[in-house]
């Protein structure tokens, strides 16, 4: 027994090594984001003399990072909340109803989540600037509502996989008590179906924040003014004019880090335990 | 009267989801399919021509198409290796019964949140500094030099970085995998008197290879659809030598501005990586044992 404890510490610490890899480029990083460039290049490794914020206030001007920060959280946030509304009252009629549309139509959609994005970008982006309203400004190019747009046509198959398999596990019964109790379907699937499907909500929100969150390629073919750039649009422009200044560009990368970090720090538990679960399925 | 209601809430719950979904998903795969038999100029299809499949014949008569294919082909059997090593390793550490092991699993599933484009850019300052400053402090120029602008060093950081990524990732699946299993097997296998080279080769890989049909797959699949650390690490440089499938179609589409081209070589990335998927999901799957 003494022996299994002392074995157990000895791996515990060989996890925290390794965890080093981990930690040393942030650490790196960080403490090169508060050097001058003379600082920097006599030494990499050494601490900084003294935390100076310059760096830090010209990447945020430089790089518009409010605003970068801005439109990230608002394609994110609005188009996970419409993924998990279209997804799961798709996957619920699809579930309910077994007929054979409905299962030419989830198989469809399960299917289609192999197509790679790459081999439908360029149609794409061709295709959806052709939808245009005479007399408006309406595009889908160029905007973020746009973006969004697509960004639900992507996430909308793997999310409705995941809404499907877990409302097969979910009883009839309750749905049938509330049917004769007089509900009509909409009230039955707000009132009594969507409140069950919380932990599943949870990790379709996840999945899709974090692939939305630090997209590139798509967006960087659908937005194309200054002002509507996300976080790995402002960062990939801001570095292309910067890496000479290496402190600035560091600087710049310890801002997009941070809302992450703060998003980690408040829901790991779930983070975790979402990938599990869409994994799994 | 019942049935006709059923069926009206059906569509209306469906319609929002399909509508979306058609326009971005199928038809411009379907425009994709067709656009590549074509001499489509990128903007209006209306007068272009019907080509059969001269672009086609374009595409495999392309160097750099058929070199940036030869790469990403290695990249993704080496990334699939490294990350699943050691990916399921760090499963099988951090599912012992450690006090830190929650700690543990978060920081290193911590660089996937970072997401390619920036953990590329965090390395490039590793590579291309610290490196350089290493080699001279430690006067070991020779491990340590400006790994990016060496054309083999180049693709090993690419390597590298993703793999740190990806290990991550799929050391989530494992852990599923590993706590799936009833602790009764393992608890039985002591008292056989399995040592624990055995008991990993005869117990836990075969009872954990569903979770080795998602790792590959995932890994396989994301290899092969690398683009942003590309991007952001080596940008392909130097001069092409580490430019990867996706980085060739974008450039082929928007840098040289052939579009039925690049849509042709998109519709042989689809083949392929379905083809490759398919068949290793197939091979895994027939492993799995019932228990």
């Amino acid at each position: 027994m003494e022996k299994t404890k002392k074995n157990m510490t000895i791996l515990e610490i060989f996890g925290w090594v390794l965890t080093l890899f981990v930690i040393f480029p942030v650490y790196i990083m960080v403490i090169n984001s508060f050097k001058d460039r003379k600082e920097i290049f006599t030494s990499e490794l050494s601490l900084p003399k003294a935390l100076n914020f310059t760096y830090y206030i010209q990447a945020i001007q430089k790089m518009d990072f409010l605003t970068a920060l801005g439109n990230s959280l608002f394609i994110t946030v609005t188009s996970v909340v419409f993924i998990i509304v279209l997804s799961s009252m798709a996957a619920w009629v699809l579930e309910r109803n077994k007929t054979t549309i409905s299962n030419i139509i989830f198989y469809t959609l399960v299917a289609t989540m192999l197509i790679p994005f790459q081999s439908v970008m360029i149609p794409l982006v061709q295709y959806l600037s052709k939808w245009q309203i005479p007399g408006t400004n309406f595009s889908l190019i160029d905007t973020r509502y746009g973006l969004i747009f697509m960004n639900i046509g992507f996430g909308i198959g793997m999310s409705t996989f995941l809404f499907h398999g877990f409302i097969k596990n979910v009883p009839l019964e309750m749905e049938e008590a509330a049917t004769i109790d007089g509900c009509n379907k909409f009230q039955l699937f707000w009132r009594i179906v969507f409140p069950n499907l919380k932990p599943i909500i949870v990790t379709v929100a996840i999945l899709n924040v974090i692939s939305f969150w630090n997209d590139y390629l798509l967006p960087s073919l659908v937005l194309r003014s200054p002002n509507l750039r996300t976080i790995p649009l402002s960062t990939f422009f801001f570095f292309g004019e910067f890496t000479i200044e290496w402190n600035l560009a560091l600087a710049g990368l310890v801002l997009t880090i941070i809302p992450v970090i703060v998003f980690y720090l408040f829901s790991q538990k779930y983070i975790i335990k979402g990938v599990m679960a869409g994994a799994i399925k | 009267m019942k049935k006709n209601s059923n069926t009206l809430t059906f569509w209306l719950f469906l319609i929002p989801s399909l509508f979306v979904f058609v326009n971005v998903v199928i038809i411009p795969f379907i425009l994709g399919i067709i656009y590549s038999f074509t001499d489509w100029d990128g903007f209006s299809f209306f007068g272009s021509k019907f080509v059969a499949f001269s672009n086609y014949l374009k595409v495999f008569k392309d160097q750099n198409f058929l070199s940036a294919f030869l790469l990403t082909f290695k990249y993704a059997i080496i990334m699939v290796i490294i990350s699943n090593i050691i990916g399921f390793s760090l499963a099988l550490l951090v599912t012992r019964k450690m006090r830190t092991r929650n700690i543990l699993r978060s920081i290193f599933f911590m660089p996937n949140l970072i997401g390619g484009l920036i953990l590329g850019f965090i390395w490039q300052f590793i590579f291309t500094k610290l490196f350089v400053q290493l080699g001279t402090v430690l006067h070991a120029s020779n491990i340590f030099f400006n790994w990016i602008n060496d054309p083999n060093m180049a693709f090993w950081s690419i390597v590298i970085v993703s793999a740190w990524q990806m290990s991550g990732y799929v050391m989530i699946i494992y852990i599923a995998g590993l706590e799936s299993i009833n602790p009764d097997i393992i608890e039985a296998s002591l008292i056989d008197g399995a040592g624990p080279v055995r008991r990993l080769f005869n117990i836990i890989l075969p009872l954990t290879v569903p979770s080795f049909t998602i790792s590959l797959f995932i890994t396989l699949s994301n290899s092969f659809k690398q683009y942003d650390t590309n991007l952001s690490l080596t940008n392909g440089g130097p001069y092409g030598t580490t430019e990867l499938l996706t980085m060739n179609i974008v450039q082929t589409a928007y840098k040289h501005n052939q579009y039925a081209i690049a849509q042709s070589k998109a519709v042989v990335f689809f083949v392929v990586i379905m083809i490759i998927t398919l068949v290793q999901v197939y091979l895994t799957k027939k492993r799995e044992v019932e228990m």
